[in-house]
């Protein structure tokens, strides 16, 4: 059974077609990883999946929802499908905990306690039991973007979208976002992740997609499209980010 | 000419009572502003084409004639045009409340805009009606970077209450100008006049200074 069934996904800017005839379907529990080079559509392909981009043709199934549907529907597809995304856009006038408990309040309607409650266990389960109380601005971008996974998590989606969650991170501090997407990962989560850390995409992914000018070019283990790239383009690739 | 300190000090309670009015006047009608405002700016930054085309037109027109031809126009023309009479220190309230909510309008818009689109997008990804996502994330976080704005345009709002002047509302300018009819110490009742209006004007904005580092944010 697929959590996520996309057909025929064209996404057109203009008369510009950045995803060219899209056919993909994801299970649950899948780790797939989205590679490619700047501008292939990794990102348009992940935002259409939440319905942050609408499709030009196509439809994209999400547990049952479309995204074509209403917006109550679209909403529901929200839930389901939690999203983290690169710059973290934590909401700045609130503290970590506040942001995480924001889901829930919100969107959830569960009582103050019980998202205090809910959002104390996810902040402690990243790794920031002592910064809870902290603003954005006082946090590391590392901690920021646990943060943010915290926050996606509260409002208990059934898979996740990560858009380079730690491109903008520097070096030393992408190991700790990674291992909470690690953990994540062994819980059985579903996730989609679009990423350049090609290494991390070996050790955790189940399925590897590379996208070239808006095609899924490759969709295999990533073990074996990494150690045996089928194609010049793939291999290109990889050495330009490796 | 030597300056008559008792001219000076006996004006005093005299402008007080009309500093009163225009502290009255000043801080009924710039919440009221800010409201209207907040709300011209929501349509403004958000509204489909036609709606905020109108909100538009609301805003030029305010800020394209000078607030005396307002005040006079709500005082005078209502009454010639639909029988509508204000008094002076209603009709006064309403044109401070009118003609601030434009300015305000546009700073509000101006804060709306420069919210990165990325909190938006968080909020909207999490499963938030976009109304939700405007009066939690964007407004609050809007609304912090705007006090400084906002403040400038209090200031302004209060030292334009003396221009209901124009109509009789007895404010502190109108106060002061009774006052110098009276004494024929120019001099010493605008000195003191100046005086007072700087005092509320501090206030104001210390008021404002400590809100801001109350909610500040990165
Ligand atoms: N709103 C938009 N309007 C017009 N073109 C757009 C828009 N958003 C994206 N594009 C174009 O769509 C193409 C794919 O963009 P996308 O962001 O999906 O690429 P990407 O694979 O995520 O690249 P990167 O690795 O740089 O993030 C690019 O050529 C981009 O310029
Ligand atoms: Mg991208």
């Amino acid at each position: 059974m697929s959590i996520i069934e996309i057909t025929g996904v064209v996404k057109r800017y203009g008369s510009v077609d950045v995803l060219k005839h899209i056919d993909l379907s994801i299970a649950s529990q899948e780790i797939v990883f989205l590679i490619g080079p700047s501008g292939s559509g990794k990102s348009t392909l992940l935002r259409c999946i939440n319905a942050l981009e609408t499709v030009s043709e196509g439809d994209i199934v999400v547990d049952g929802l479309s995204v074509r549907g209403g917006k109550a529907e679209v909403r529901k597809i929200r839930l389901e499908a939690g999203m983290v995304f690169q710059q973290f856009n934590l909401f700045p006038h609130l503290t970590a905990l506040e942001n995480v408990m924001f889901g829930p309040l919100r969107v959830r309607g569960v009582s103050w306690r019980d998202a205090a409650e809910i959002a104390e266990a996810l902040l402690i389960k990243v790794g920031l039991k002592e910064r809870m109380r902290a603003y954005p601005s006082e946090l590391s971008g590392g901690q920021q973007q646990r943060t943010a996974i915290a926050r996606s998590l509260a409002v208990k989606p059934r898979l996740m979208l990560f858009d380079e969650p730690t491109s903008a991170l520097d070096p030393e501090l992408r190991f700790e976002v990674l291992q909470v997407m690690r953990q994540l990962a062994e819980e059985g989560m579903t996730m989609v992740i679009v990423t350049h850390e090609i290494r991390f995409a070996r050790d955790v992914g189940s399925r590897l997609l590379f996208l070239d000018g808006g095609r899924i070019m490759h969709d295999g283990k990533p073990d074996q499209l990494l150690s045996d790239p089928p194609s010049e383009r793939l291999r290109t690739f990889l050495q330009h980010v490796a | 000419m030597t300056f008559d300190w008792s001219a000076f000090f006996e004006s005093f309670p005299g402008l007080l009572y009309g500093a009163r009015v225009t502290l009255f006047v000043t801080l009924v009608s710039l919440p009221a502003g800010l409201l209207l405002g907040a709300m011209v700016g929501v349509i403004l930054t958000y509204a489909p084409t036609p709606i905020a085309s109108i909100a538009q037109v609301y805003v030029g027109l305010i800020r394209g004639t000078p607030m005396v031809v307002q005040i006079m126009f709500i005082f005078f023309g209502l009454p010639a045009l639909m029988d509508v009479r204000l008094d002076g220190l209603t009709a006064g309230i309403v044109a401070l409340v009118i003609n601030s909510s434009a300015y305000l309008a546009e700073i509000v818009r101006g804060g709306l805009l420069a919210v990165p689109r990325g909190l938006q997008e968080a909020g909207l990804a999490m499963g938030l009606r976009f109304g939700q996502v405007i009066r939690y994330i964007v407004g609050p976080v809007a609304f912090r970077r705007m006090i400084p704005a906002l403040g400038n345009q209090f200031v302004i709002g209060l030292k334009d209450s003396s221009l209901l002047i124009v109509i009789g509302v007895g404010e502190l300018t109108r106060t002061g100008q009774e006052i110098m009819t009276d004494t024929y110490r120019a001099v010493e009742v605008w000195f003191a006049v100046a005086i007072i209006y700087l005092a509320m004007i501090s206030l104001m904005a210390s008021l404002l200074k400590s809100l801001e580092k109350h909610v500040r944010i990165a």
